[in-house]
């Protein structure tokens, strides 16, 4: 029994059927945490690609230097990281937050580049056009390279959330009960291990193959040219 | 502010490089109020960095840029000429305008959107100001029919149309063209030509184009100026420097442009 829902062993099938109501709720825990983790990463990613590229070293050189320390190392260590070593200095988060929060700041480190390549990807031209026209810095930003860059960042976005929720599973090593670790609970407890992570993999099947042909559905549909603007 | 016998614009030494390669070498070059100027040459003759020097899209090396006696590049310290801060450039840019060789509108805009977007943002006109303004500029380039397209929608040579008018929507005193027909299909050559000629005729505005299109330079312009190894090698009337050019330089690239 697990979230109140107890297992039926009487036949395969049965079993199946009685543990995903289990399934289930590990995957909303896996969406939840692809999500919020999602959600850091592109904020955090925003952060450090403006870093990234600012006029002063002593901003853009510590940036890059922090994103490819995140990139280069596991994330296990970091996840590691986070549970063990930031309770001691008294930083007490649940198990979930510490998980999407380590899985938002690695993915930071990937969406940072890009929005930077996304926003480089805009030609100089259109800088120099903006500026012959005299709009501010910021009028150009806005108006001029974010609506071209969107949907250049967009798709590679949609590829980092698949990605991440493929990534949600090292949570169970801090006890997030995810839903790779609610099948192994079901596993352990049952000795049967075949049918539940089958289903884990049918299930992570699904849900990527929804994510990416929504991502897909994104770019059809994103204007090339850019965010259009009468 | 406004002078009528001091040049609009004058390059006194200028000096520009670009790593090993001076393009510039202590350019002198002058444009009255008003007049048209083509400046012609072999490429990379330093004929489109004066144009960028003038739209501020390249600092320079030496010398001084004055824009309508103003100094472009340097502003008036206290203990003499220091370089220009950023306000500075944005008050002279205001005096300028520029076509450029690829267009460079912006293709997320609609045509009259193009248009409007600096002088409701930059000079503060109203939206209504700005649009009526935009229709009018599309008609003086026979587009106003296609306010409402986006610029892919559009040939090459109605987008450097369109060019124009939003150059001019900011109402500059002088209108640089950084050959403004080298990207197009020679069939949509003559629409913008045509265009860029009756600007010439029928406004005061200073112009200072950079061309390969000979015959045209020859009709429109005021003056003509030979430039080579970033120096001005030969200038004077199309006249002069068309059927009569003094030095053999001039006479080796007329011929091998003419062929």
């Amino acid at each position: 029994m697990l979230f109140g829902y107890a297992w039926d062993l009487s036949s395969p099938l049965a079993f199946a059927i009685s543990i995903m109501p289990i399934l289930l709720t590990g995957m909303w825990v896996t969406i939840q945490a692809a999500v919020l983790g999602f959600f850091v990463a592109l904020v955090l990613g925003l952060v450090f690609a403006i870093l990234k590229s600012a006029p002063s070293r002593w901003i853009s050189w510590p940036a890059t230097l922090i994103t490819e320390f995140i990139r280069d190392t596991p994330l296990l260590v970091q996840l590691f990281f986070l549970y063990y070593v930031l309770p001691e200095y008294g930083i007490v988060l649940p198990a979930f937050m510490t998980g999407a929060l380590a899985l938002g700041i690695q993915y930071s480190a990937y969406t940072s580049e890009v929005y930077r390549a996304g926003l480089e990807a805009v030609p100089k031209d259109q800088h120099e056009a903006a500026r012959a026209l005299n709009l501010t810095a910021a009028r150009t930003f806005t108006h001029i390279v974010v609506p071209q860059a969107v949907p250049r960042i967009v798709p590679a976005m949609g590829n980092y959330l698949v990605s991440i929720m493929k990534d949600v599973p090292v949570l169970s090593v801090v006890t997030v009960l995810e839903m790779l670790n609610v099948a192994k609970i079901v596993g352990d407890r049952t000795f049967s291990y075949l049918i539940p992570l089958s289903l884990v993999g049918g299930l992570y099947l699904i849900m990527t193959l929804v994510a990416s042909s929504g991502v897909r559905l994104l770019d059809a549909w994103l204007p090339k040219q850019g965010i259009p603007l009468k | 502010m406004t002078d009528t016998t001091n040049p609009i614009i004058k390059f006194d030494k200028v000096i520009k490089r670009f790593g090993d390669l001076t393009v510039l070498n202590e350019l002198d070059f002058e444009v009255k109020r008003g007049e048209k100027v083509t400046i012609i040459g072999p490429s990379g003759s330093g004929k489109s960095t004066v144009l960028r020097i003038l739209m501020t899209l390249e600092g320079i090396d030496g010398g001084v840029v004055a824009v309508n006696g103003e100094p472009l590049w340097h502003e008036q310290g206290p203990d003499g000429l220091r370089p220009a801060s950023e306000a500075h450039l944005r008050k002279m840019r205001g005096q300028l305008g520029m076509v450029f060789q690829q267009f460079n509108l912006f293709p997320h805009m609609s045509v009259l959107r193009n248009i409007t977007e600096a002088p409701v943002k930059v000079l503060g006109l109203s939206k209504a100001a700005a649009r009526e303004r935009g229709l009018e500029l599309l008609e003086l380039v026979g587009l106003s029919d296609q306010a409402d397209k986006y610029p892919h929608q559009l040939s090459g040579g109605q987008q450097q149309r369109v060019g124009i008018a939003r150059a001019l929507a900011m109402r500059p005193s002088i209108l640089l063209f950084d050959e403004p027909t080298s990207a197009l299909d020679p069939e949509l050559v003559g629409e913008v030509l045509t265009v860029i000629g009756r600007l010439a005729e029928e406004h005061d505005l200073t112009m200072l184009l950079v061309t390969h299109e000979m015959r045209f330079a020859r009709e429109i312009s005021d003056r003509v100026c030979f430039f080579d190894q970033g120096q001005i090698r030969e200038e004077g009337t199309p006249e002069e420097l068309f059927t009569n050019p003094s030095e053999a330089r001039t006479r080796e690239f007329l011929q091998a442009v003419l062929d």
